[in-house]
């Protein structure tokens, strides 16, 4: 028996299969999406999340007691349920949606987090909530805060250090704001957003990615949770940006400074 | 049985109501030393845009809201003005200020949008004032559209960091639709003076026991235009080797033309810059008149921050470099010939 003093931690880390973030995405012709016959791999705030949460754990040691990842996506999203295990993640959920059913947005994905985590109740609950600041399809970065006003949690928003005291029940988190940075004290049960200066995400070694393959992903479906994922605004289309007439090279810094000139462009008197 | 004689004579009286509002936007406006965020003026523009009524919100302490009232009341656009003061609204955290903003949305709200620019700060607290009221947000938008007829109002924001538009309708059936803004899409609605709208106090919600506490603020200090709205911008990356030389090279260009400095996530991120200097997908989006990009080989993330520039400028060493894609003016040269002798010509003019 541990002694009872000690809070133990269990920290959940939501995750989301993208498009790469590498990938040049084509949009589909009949403008109703892009082509997602690409590589995909873990939505890059969301690796850092993951890591996060195990350098917590190495730091706090048996304070954490769990590091469980979850998933709300299509069949293929598994695979980044793995990724995250072998990171060094105990155990995952996947939320399985059909490859057919329209991208959820925001809020349903946080109805469903909310839904994970009153399932985990009975389990020992949720103490820390740790997710990517935006995902890098979308673009639209709610989801945590979403989450954190349904549960009617604390919230730091664009961490970019993040110091537990398990012991006071309290994080500090220091954030990436316009024009610098904010330090908030948290109470938990908290939802921290990764901005991308938290940490460097590890690469998962073979042996890890071996074992990974051991451990448990529970599989749920929308229905299991009594959540809605229908988006209830409607993509009417997505068509391709602007084109820029850019791509005009010129020979030398004169060119240059004509060039600036034409368009108005001179230097300021000091 | 009782509940549903409640119900119905309530209904009735929400009819007249709910049949022809028109669209009223309370605008979320957003401050800093007493000065109004230029992002808030765009949003104001966004807002007037629905073709209804617009009325602005100012929240902060007793120290801030006083001063940025009598500023936000000559703002041209705006119909109403309110405010609410609170020492505990000092630092604006989500937690604290969302009760607020439940109260003046919940139900029988004459509210029909909530407008704010897509700042560090509402993108942390309307998401979560969505979540409370049970209606999605729309994230960055740069344009809108009404139809007051059928109530819905049809939006565009970038996806895939900028590199897909996605033309997205909030339906009736969304109460009240809540967006963000991208400033660079949107002029600034001017000040006028001797335009007074009417200003109303609304009382705080102070919260018992708030989970979260505000420390402190660290703000990078500059004597530079912010980047945000810079006309011009000098922006460095990878190829700068270090802070100093990053300094070094592109101060006195930036001097010499009034530019804000920025940065590639390279550059950011090996330490050459500031993290709040960042342009692109996770750091600043921005669309100045023109755009200096020194050692930026240009990848997507980037090009998603500054690819609706006036002039885009690129000097780099790799002919093959993706920014001269992009680039009006491309100089293919070593940046450390290159920028100084365009310093000096500059200079001569």
């Amino acid at each position: 028996m541990r002694p009872s003093a000690v809070r133990l931690l269990n920290i959940l880390v939501p995750i989301k299969r993208t498009v790469d973030y590498a990938v040049k995405i084509r949009v589909n012709p009949d403008q109703k999406g892009i082509d997602l016959n690409v590589k995909h791999s873990m939505n890059p705030f969301d690796e850092i999340a993951v890591e996060e949460a195990v350098r917590l754990r190495e730091k706090l040691k048996d304070a954490v007691k769990s590091i469980k990842v979850v998933t709300i996506g299509p069949p293929k999203s598994s695979e980044t349920l793995r990724t995250a295990l072998a990171m060094g993640a105990d155990s995952g959920i996947h939320v399985e949606i059909p490859d057919s059913a329209p991208a959820p947005e925001p809020l349903g994905i946080a109805k469903a987090l909310r839904a994970v985590i009153e399932r985990e109740r009975e389990k020992g609950g949720v103490d820390l909530v740790i997710m990517g600041k935006q995902a890098i399809d979308d673009d639209a970065g709610q989801t945590g805060q979403m989450l954190a006003g349904l549960m009617d949690w604390s919230q730091a928003t664009f961490a970019s250090k993040v110091a537990l005291d398990v012991e006071k029940n309290e994080a500090n988190v220091t954030r990436e704001i316009d024009g610098g940075l904010e330090e908030l004290r948290c109470r938990l049960p908290l939802v921290v957003t990764t901005d991308l200066r938290l940490n460097e995400p590890r690469y998962a070694s073979l042996p890890n990615i071996m074992k990974a393959k051991k451990k448990p992903i529970e599989k749920l479906t929308p229905k299991d949770l009594s959540v809605d994922l229908a988006p209830r605004i409607e993509t009417l289309k997505v068509t391709e940006p602007p084109k820029r007439v850019g791509g005009v090279k010129v020979a030398n810094v004169d060119e240059l400074i004509a060039k600036l000139k034409e368009a108005g462009i001179t230097a300021v008197k000091s | 049985m009782l509940r549903a004689r409640c119900v119905i004579p309530h209904r009735i009286l929400l009819r007249p109501y709910a049949t022809s509002p028109g669209p009223h936007a309370l605008v979320f406006l957003e401050h800093r030393e007493g000065a109004l965020d230029s992002g808030s003026l765009s949003a104001i523009t966004a807002a007037r845009r629905l073709g209804g009524e617009v009325t602005g919100i100012v929240i902060g302490g007793p120290d801030q809201v006083p001063d940025v009232v009598e500023k936000a009341k000559k703002l041209k656009g705006l119909t109403k003005l309110l405010h609410s003061t609170s020492p505990a609204y000092s630092s604006q955290v989500p937690e604290i200020v969302s009760p607020l903003f439940e109260r003046l949305l919940s139900d029988g709200t004459p509210f029909t949008h909530v407008v704010s620019a897509h700042s560090s700060s509402a993108k942390s607290l309307l998401p979560r004032v969505a979540a409370k009221l049970d209606v999605p947000a729309i994230s960055d938008i740069t344009s809108l559209e009404h139809d007051g007829s059928s109530n819905a109002t049809t939006f565009t924001r970038p996806i895939y960091a900028g590199n897909a538009i996605a033309t997205v309708r909030a339906p009736s059936s969304i109460g009240v639709k809540i967006f963000t803004v991208r400033s660079t899409a949107f002029s600034a609605a001017p000040s006028e003076d001797g335009s007074q709208v009417q200003v109303e106090a609304l009382d705080p919600v102070e919260l018992a026991d708030a989970p979260t506490q505000h420390i402190r603020t660290d703000l990078t200090k500059s004597d530079r235009p912010d980047l945000a709205v810079a006309g011009r911008i000098v922006s460095g990356g990878r190829a700068l080797k270090n802070a100093e030389t990053f300094k070094a090279t592109l101060e006195p260009l930036a001097d010499v033309l009034g530019a804000a400095i920025g940065a590639s996530r390279a550059a950011v991120d090996a330490g050459y810059a500031d993290n709040s200097l960042q342009v692109g997908q996770t750091g600043k989006v921005v669309a100045p008149e023109l755009y200096i990009a020194l050692g930026i080989s240009g990848a997507i993330q980037h090009l998603a921050g500054m690819k609706d520039s006036k002039l885009i400028v690129a000097i780099n060493k790799d002919p093959d470099a993706p920014i001269f894609q992009v680039a009006d003016a491309g100089l293919v040269a070593d940046l450390y010939e290159a920028v100084p002798e365009l310093v000096e010509k500059l200079k001569q003019q």
